[in-house]
């Protein structure tokens, strides 16, 4: 057991190291000048020479890889060239918010896709499993951010039951951070008005960033289910009496979860990255509006930021679903 | 199910194809898979003869027009510059179809000969292609894709660029595996023994035996791939206006929402249509042609 932790803890380092390679080599092919457009656009020659002394840019690629790495190792981003912020404060404020409307989506999605799956297995080919195919099939269609603004368009503006954007009123001042989730930290102070107000907000970009990943549970976990209930062991059990609710929460769904889980711990990562079309349609102030706004601006750094955030998440959450895997299936471990 | 699908792959090239269709037909799902997937390609072929207004395709100013809700003479109104957007969203379907395709095939013409190469090959040459393949996929595709867009420039191009450079690992991944499971196959040995060149095994005898799956993924990702292109259109590093391209079309209308709402909903359905068509297509043809790979 130990050596299979140690071993998948290894390859997600080597991934990691790896997703620093790659976004200095984007960095580095890009065509247009970084030092230029951090002298700014009326700079002249020996400004622009100056900024790339500044930003360390006239150095050789190799020093400069050096650089950047041991920069990441202290939890340095770099600066964003057109604000001139550290992009690693910026990560660290706009982060919270992207990581609760992530959590909460992922809730949505487990919480109402394991339950459909099971429930389209045993109905299998009935009227609900029709109706669940359809909608996992949409689900994974639907572009996230047309589905965003027709939300808006119904919830918001014919209905006017929810607020449009954002995060929280602009008239609301925001409470100092426990966490910087505010629907944890406002449970924590138990100030359920404010509770509700974020709620409010968070809850259409919520259910548009969890349809995909809601739809592929559902499917996984349907088909999964559907394998689980036609094994021996099922009809083993239930020769022997074991009553079907048991048979089908114990016995089926214990097999069909562990697929379930690897798509779990896949979608977290994607997730992260679809915040960038969720967050955009909210003006939702998370990494993925951040990436987006600093990529129109031609900014680098920023963008290079999200997508190691973004590609850490993805690794971290792949290596617990492997780890769980080692824990819930032990054939795994000699492997 | 399993056990017709069987014959599927042992009966004689004609009659399995005669047997694919007749299973296709039988299904709902990929029968409207394949009329969606029919439509969209019609359009965008016939799209320049049936526009109801052709001058509109590049973007004429007509502002007395402009804005108008849907009626008889413009079906889903009209744009802020007074276009047709019934118009404006057919030419769309030609943007989206030769990228979605152009992105897909370009995919799989870097990733398959590699995947089948490190499948074949083994050893440090595999090793090395498939490390390299992991890299690219330790981060989510559309964040990577952002980035290189970030790098090389806004732009239809270059976000066709980027998105091929996020998809062809997948293919490298899937070739990898067939060419792996088809190494040991009992038929490769033989025309080894009888003598047959490494190219001759190659061609004859892996590539054919791993076309199901190929053909499966790429009716996939061609949906996918033009939900990505709308997408990078929509969040302005894809095609730029007044490229009529269905997700920089959206991202225009957002800011006439709520008032003009419709002018957003019209490229919207047809994003959706299309991705729909043919992950619905996908999924049909995987059932009869790879069935045992069914998984979400």
């Amino acid at each position: 057991m130990a050596g299979y932790i140690l071993r998948r803890i290894g390859l997600a380092g080597l991934m990691l190291f790896g997703l620093v390679c790659l976004t200095f080599v984007i960095a580095n092919v890009a065509p247009s000048d970084p030092a230029a457009l951090a002298a700014g656009p009326d700079a002249g020659r020996s400004q622009i020479e100056q900024a790339r002394r500044e930003y360390g840019l006239d150095k050789p690629l190799p020093e400069q890889f050096l650089r950047y790495v041991t920069d990441l190792a202290q939890g340095n981003f770099g600066r964003s060239i057109a604000t001139g912020r550290s992009v690693g404060t910026d990560l660290a404020r706009y982060f919270p918010a992207t990581l609760e409307l992530v959590i909460l989506a992922m809730l949505l999605g487990v919480l109402l896709g394991v339950p459909l799956g099971v429930v389209s297995a045993l109905r299998k080919d009935g009227p609900v499993d029709h109706v669940t195919r359809i909608f996992a099939v949409s689900g994974i269609a639907l572009p996230p951010f047309w589905f965003g603004l027709l939300l808006q368009l119904a919830f918001a503006t014919w209905l006017g039951l929810l607020p449009t954007s954002g995060r929280i009123s602009v008239f609301t001042e925001p409470p100092d951070p426990i966490t910087g989730l505010l629907l944890l930290d406002n449970t924590l102070r138990g100030q359920w008005p404010l509770f509700r107000e974020a709620l409010s907000y968070i809850i259409l970009p919520a259910i548009v960033l969890s349809l995909p990943c809601l739809a592929s549970i559902l499917r996984v976990n349907r088909s999964e289910m559907v394998e689980a209930l036609r094994m021996d062991y099922v009809v083993a059990a239930r020769a022997h009496g074991v009553t079907p609710w048991r048979i089908v929460m114990v016995h089926a769904l214990k097999n069909a979860m562990l697929p379930t889980l690897a798509i779990i711990g896949l979608r977290w990562g994607w997730m992260m990255s679809s915040t960038v079309l969720v967050e955009t349609v909210f003006d939702w102030p998370g990494i993925g509006l951040y990436a987006v706004s600093s990529a129109i601006a031609g900014d680098f750094k920023p963008v290079m930021g999200v997508t190691l955030i973004v590609g850490l998440n993805f690794m971290v959450a792949n290596l617990i679903v492997d780890l769980l895997y080692g824990v819930l299936d032990p054939r795994l471990r000699r492997a | 199910m399993s056990a017709i699908a069987e014959e599927t792959v042992a009966a004689p090239p004609r009659r399995r194809l005669r047997l694919a269709l007749w299973l296709l037909t039988r299904s709902f799902s990929s029968m409207l898979g394949l009329f969606l997937v029919t439509a969209i390609v019609a359009l965008a072929l016939l799209g320049p003869w049936i526009v109801p207004y052709p001058d509109d395709v590049q973007g004429g100013i007509n502002l007395a027009n402009k804005l108008q809700p849907p009626s008889f003479a413009h079906w889903l109104g009209t744009d802020e510059v007074g276009n047709d957007i019934l118009t404006r969203v057919i030419i769309g379907a030609r943007i989206s179809l030769l990228v979605g395709i152009g992105i897909t095939v370009a995919a799989a013409i870097i990733g398959v000969p590699l995947g089948i190469l490190a499948g074949l090959a083994g050893g440090r040459l595999r090793e090395v292609i498939m490390r390299f393949t992991d890299l690219f996929l330790s981060v989510p595709g559309l964040v990577l894709a952002i980035a290189l867009v970030a790098a090389l420039g806004p732009g239809i191009v270059n976000a066709m660029i980027a998105l091929i450079l996020v998809w062809w690992p997948g293919y490298v991944r899937l070739a990898e595996a067939k060419a792996l499971s088809i190494r040991d196959e009992a038929y490769i040995e033989a025309a080894r023994v009888a003598g047959a060149s490494r190219a001759r095994i190659l061609r004859r005898h892996v590539l054919p035996n791993s076309i199901s799956p190929l053909i499966v993924k790429m009716s996939m990702d061609i949906g996918q791939a033009i939900l990505a292109v709308a997408s990078l259109g929509f969040i302005g590093l894809g095609a730029k206006p007044p490229t009529p391209e269905w997700g920089a079309m959206i991202s225009i209308a957002r800011g006439y929402m709520p008032d003009w709402w419709w002018y957003a909903v019209a490229p919207g359905v047809f994003i959706y249509l299309a991705v729909l068509g043919f992950n619905l297509l996908g999924d049909g043809l995987r059932d009869i042609l790879d069935p045992r790979s069914n998984r979400g």
